[in-house]
């Protein structure tokens, strides 16, 4: 009999994911025990002051790197707590909009047109959960950028996961599509992971290991069959591409981001693709980096779908979450680009990016949840004409993170592309980068068709209204724009501080 | 060189009254005005103190520079936003700060009956913010931001009326014209990053010494061009008499004592490219040349008194320039004339203001006439600024304008000859529209209602005016004393070169100046000192008092040469638009709607297509990497 070897855990480069697991926990016993009466309340305090709590925890290990933190489970380095805090700032005020419960349906396990739907919306009653389901997300998404071997990467991606098709099904209004958005989502989820786990298998097949290190080693090595290595990098390949939505693993998105509720869909845009792309950049530049051969042109054919794809078909979108769901696919691309990089300008620039799109995708579905008629929610881009003369604040924030959308100077979205854009031209990936350039173009013809309808044509009879935000999501959207204004012009100290700790450790 | 923390505070200052008035709406109404005031004081005390500290310390160490924050920094191209404060800009700041409290001061009775008055002060504070950072900037890039701010201020507070479209209008000229140098700005600033790679004034002063002939001139031009816009100069001057349309005390802020002298700071402060590009300075002596007569020949056909000083201003402006234009001899005369000229030139804005403010807002001098017994204050004030501009001894302009005329004879050969003696034109001109001016609006007979006569204006207006006089009538004295500011500005430019051989001695320039202010002020008094005043404009006049009064048909010239031209342009534009490139986009757009249909059936919504989809792209995935290593 094996002796058993206690594992030794560094409680303290693990403490932000353990803040927020912990906080998920507090969260279930919080709708276990609480009257109904304080949860709501006590939902969102425990849920802001973890994440917080979390993030202070990132800011304090800033400096550390370890690759034993978790018996060799988990790498903690510079540009993972990196993303660990960009996932964090993402989630603190994408909790502020979620802690608005007039997106999400009262009773969630109630039948649609139910009798015990109307009456627990004349009860008033609110949904919680989503609070624990969120901090659960978020701990999956902390972990999965820091993984070091396929079991935790794959743990993670469902733990990331699971919380999030629940999330898409709570929608109030139009809850057939909601759920059928999130029944959509978990069964086109649960086929990608399974392309995921496939490929970890061949991969362990190929190199006889499951850490990143094992199998960093054989590719360096070449000892092992490359069939199997190129079998399995395609299908590990698949169940991430299908997580940031690239072509043509995107399907799912726009019908998911339509359907789910609107915080919902800021949270998982942001910060899923934050989590999704710090997992490939960590296995591309560092596990299969010595096989780029291989996967860099396909990722090079990817993102020019991805980005031209993206643009074109959002052109012709009629519906705000649909238009911003295809430039999400598009931005997926432009993210690639920094993938393919494949140098320490690309690592820096792609973290920049991720920041500054998570926040600016944040504060523009937050400027969703405002557009309201007595229906709830107005998605029909037609009928945003002329919110700029109602409500002029709510339109030039929305015009402002389209602007960076669009990578418009003076805006965050702009130093984005070019540094990711930059980047890729130094790696010699020109195709790409002309590609990326070109349906920039087109894009921004889309967004500023958008900025156009707000300001120069009349409001339409039947008039949307604009809600009087909440203070949580004017502080939302307020921060985001401020942030990608601010990104735009003083871009320097956050382009100097991840260039100095983004260091990938092997 | 010494670093003072504490120079942004004379910008943020200001900077934080504009934004605290302009967010705080309507509830400021009551204090805003009292509280821009006390920011523009509290900044020209600032000011003041930075100026005594640095008269204690010797020439070499004067310049004190403050590190805002590092503002752009791409490979190798690093910009810091940093402050200088040296002895050229510590003149501005104190002029600017200086004039510009008194002007606040003004302002508040000016404008006591406005119901936009927190908004008109918001918009001083913002220029005084702008001009500072304006001169205050330690590098090109800095300096443009200022220059655009003032630019944006100007703009603003031309348009203050905006509901009268002629006053929208008058602003949108001079936000065009003003267009037009900013990017001769911009180009210069390209120009000095590609050849020198580096847009602080150090860095441009250290590569200039060994720059390309053509390059230093490439830039020296189009920092002309830059003047010439902001200051009104030809050929971009058509916009500064219709500037006029904003309130009194923003004409005498921006559009005389401040603003309009930045092309002159600009000149300047680029001393060392001027220096080492003789086509470009040159055409600086050019410039100032046709401008100075250019705006003195209209100034004498005016009958709008503020039009007449704007006119006035205009030429005044081309003397500085002139003497920027003249080398290291003439740089410090050119800001003399600049620092005294922002005192009388102030001065009599608020001269003509408070005349306008007794008389109902009449501005046509033909309405005027006598005013003297019913505004005596103000015509003390006015007497003596144009005692000044006229150059009297011992008045402010009579040591500035003197010796920037004595410099133009001094600068050697014919040019000297030649410029020496448009200058000395020009002051006779100058004699001949100031006392026009002093003639229709103070003496004579009243010609407008007696019964209802002007009143003298209240004491806060005349407080500023008082000031200012007294400005009128010492500054150039004190400046001149000992050759004080030639002394203080010495260590900027190579200013011990000396000039060329005098041809007469100074005083007989001086006499001959003084000889042609009398014939053409007499000359004034023969015409409109005698008889009666037509309150309305004579029409059988001659052809040339015609085009003087369609201000040397600068207009017309704009609107045949650029105007129409570019209005066919651009309705060609719109036509080629329409046609070609909406013809492209429509063929674009249906084919986009035709690839759009086919490929919304990929998104047919049922799960078992999607999950085909991505087995479709598993089994590409997998053949393209086959096809890739094989």
């Amino acid at each position: 009999m094996t002796e058993f070897i206690s594992p030794t855990l560094s409680y303290s480069l693990l403490s932000p994911i353990l803040v927020v697991f912990a906080g998920a926990i507090i969260g279930v016993l919080i709708e276990a025990f609480a009257s109904k009466s304080i949860r709501p309340i006590a939902q969102v305090s425990v849920s802001i002051g973890t994440l917080v709590l979390a993030l202070v925890q990132v800011w304090r290990i800033r400096n550390s790197s370890s690759t034993t933190a978790a018996m060799g489970s988990v790498i903690i380095d510079g540009p993972g707590l990196l993303l660990q805090g960009t996932i964090l700032v993402i989630s603190i005020i994408a909790i502020f909009l979620i802690a608005d419960t007039e997106n999400f349906a009262a009773a969630a396990a109630a039948i649609p047109g139910s009798p015990e739907e109307r009456e627990s919306i004349a009860r008033g009653q609110q949904v919680t959960e989503v609070f624990p389901l969120t901090l659960f997300a978020v701990a999956g998404m902390l972990i999965f950028p820091v993984s070091s071997d396929l079991i935790t990467l794959f743990v993670a991606l469902e733990v990331l996961s699971l919380p999030l098709y629940l999330m898409a099904g709570l929608s109030r209004r139009r809850r057939l599509l909601s759920q059928e958005s999130a029944l959509k989502y978990f069964l086109l989820g649960a086929f990608s992971s399974a392309f995921f786990l496939f490929g970890a298998a061949y991969l362990y097949g190929y190199s006889g290991s499951i850490s990143f290190a094992g199998i960093r080693e054989a590719v360096v090595g070449g000892t092992g069959n490359d069939v199997f290595l190129l079998i399995g990098m395609a299908f590990l390949s698949i169940g991430l591409l299908f997580k940031v939505g690239a072509v043509p693993f995107h399907a799912w998105s726009p019908d998911v981001y339509q359907g789910a509720p609107t915080p919902v869909t800021a949270f998982m845009a942001a910060a899923t693709k934050v989590a999704a792309f710090g997992a490939m950049l960590r296995i591309y530049y560092t596990v299969f980096a010595n096989a780029e051969w291989s996967w860099r042109p396909l990722l090079t054919a990817i993102a020019i779908i991805s980005m031209v794809f993206g643009s074109l078909v959002a052109i012709a979108q009629r519906d705000v979450k649909r238009m911003l769901a295809y430039s999400s696919i598009a931005h997926a691309g432009f993210l690639l680009t920094g993938v393919i990089a494949l140098n320490k300008a690309g690592l820096d620039a792609s973290i920049y990016y991720l920041f500054a799109y998570g926040i600016a995708t944040v504060g523009a579905f937050a400027v969703v949840t405002l557009v309201r008629d007595s229906a709830g929610e107005v998605t029909d881009l037609n009928r945003w004409a002329g919110l700029g003369k109602r409500s002029p604040w709510v339109a030039t924030s929305f015009a402002t993170f389209l602007l960076a959308f669009a990578g418009i100077p003076l805006t965050s979205g702009f130093i984005g592309k070019f540094s990711i854009f930059s980047a890729a031209y130094e790696s010699g990936a020109t195709a790409v980068v002309i590609a990326g350039v070109l349906s920039s173009a087109i894009a921004a013809f889309f967004y500023i068709r958008v900025i156009v309808l707000m300001f120069f044509s009349d409001p339409l009879e039947d008039a949307t209204s604009v809600l009087i935000p909440s203070i949580l999501t004017r502080i939302t959207v307020l921060f985001s724009a401020v942030v990608t204004i601010f990104l735009g012009v003083f871009p320097s100290p956050l382009l100097d501080f991840i260039s100095n700790i983004a260091i990938f450790i092997r | 060189m010494l670093v003072n923390n504490g120079l942004v505070y004379l910008i943020a200052l200001p900077l934080f009254g504009s934004a605290l008035l302009l967010l705080a709406g309507r509830r400021a109404d009551k204090w805003g005005h009292l509280f821009a005031t006390a920011m523009s004081a509290m900044s020209f005390v600032l000011g003041a103190v930075q100026f005594y500290e640095m008269l204690g310390r010797d020439a070499e160490n004067r310049a004190v520079t403050q590190k805002l924050f590092t503002w752009i920094s791409v490979g190798s191209f690093n910009v810091d936003a940093g402050l200088l404060l040296d002895q050229l800009s510590i003149c501005f700041v104190l002029l600017i700060t200086g004039v510009g409290t008194l002007i606040h001061i003004y302002s508040i009775a000016y404008m006591d009956h406005d119901k936009d008055r927190r908004r008109f002060f918001a918009y001083l504070n913002l220029f005084i913010a702008a001009m500072l950072l304006l001169v205050m900037g330690d590098s090109y890039l800095n300096l443009y931001v200022g220059w655009e701010g003032v630019g944006l201020a100007s703009y603003l507070l031309i348009g203050f009326w905006n509901q009268k479209p002629a006053y929208a209008t008058a602003s949108k000229k001079a936000f065009i014209a003003n267009r037009v140098g900013d990017m001769g700005l911009s180009f210069a600033i390209m120009i000095a990053f590609a050849t020198m790679g580096t847009v602080s004034f150090k860095g441009v002063k250290e590569a200039a010494e060994g720059s390309s002939q053509g390059a230093l001139t490439a830039i020296g031009l189009m920092l002309l061009l830059a003047a010439t816009g902001k200051s009104a100069q030809f050929p971009l001057q058509a916009w500064l008499g219709d500037a006029m349309a904003g309130p009194t005390p923003v004409s005498a802020l921006i559009h005389a004592a401040t603003m309009v002298t930045a092309g002159v700071y600009l000149i300047t402060r680029s001393n060392f490219i001027f220096d080492a590009a003789p086509t470009a300075q040159l055409l600086v002596v050019i410039v100032g040349a046709i401008t100075l007569l250019f705006g003195a020949i209209i100034g004498t056909a005016k009958d709008d008194i503020k039009k007449a000083l704007a006119a006035s201003t205009m030429s005044q402006i081309g003397y500085m320039v002139l003497a920027t234009g003249l080398g290291p001899v003439g740089y410090a005369f050119a800001i003399m004339h600049l620092l005294t000229h922002g005192f009388f030139k102030a001065g009599m804005f608020l001269g003509a203001g408070s005349v306008m403010h007794g008389t109902g807002d009449e501005v046509n001098m033909r309405k005027f006439g006598g005013i003297r017994h019913f505004m005596p204050i103000t015509f003390a004030t006015f007497g003596l600024g144009y005692l000044a501009i006229l150059g009297v001894p011992p008045f402010a302009g009579f040591y500035s304008k003197d010796k920037i005329i004595e410099t133009a004879f001094y600068s050697g050969g014919i040019k000297g000859i030649l410029i020496g003696s448009i200058a000395l034109f020009g002051a006779a001109l100058t004699a001949f529209y100031m006392t026009r001016v002093m003639i229709l609006t103070f003496a004579g007979t009243p010609r407008y209602d007696i019964n209802n006569p002007p009143h003298e204006s209240s004491f806060l207006m005349l407080l500023p005016m008082g000031i200012l006089a007294i400005g009128s009538v010492a500054s150039g004295f004190l400046l001149a004393r000992g050759e004080a500011l030639v002394h203080w500005l010495e260590p900027l430019f190579h200013a011990h070169e000396g000039h060329g051989p005098e041809i007469l001695p100074p005083v007989v320039i001086s006499l001959m100046a003084l000889g042609v202010v009398i014939i053409g002020a007499s000359f004034a008094w023969f015409k409109y000192g005698r008889g009666p005043i037509a309150d309305t404009a004579p029409t059988n006049v001659s052809i040339f008092t015609r085009i003087a009064r369609r201000d040397l048909l600068q207009d017309d010239f704009n609107e045949s040469v650029f105007m129409r031209p570019g209005q066919a342009l651009t309705r060609l534009l719109v036509k080629t638009d329409d046609v070609v490139v909406d013809g492209a986009v429509r063929g674009v757009a249906s084919a986009t709607l035709g690839s759009g249909a086919a490929l919304r059936t990929s998104q047919t919504g049922f799960v078992r297509s999607y999950a085909a989809l991505i087995v479709i792209g598993a089994i590409a995935l997998i053949a393209a990497i086959w096809a890739v290593t094989l």
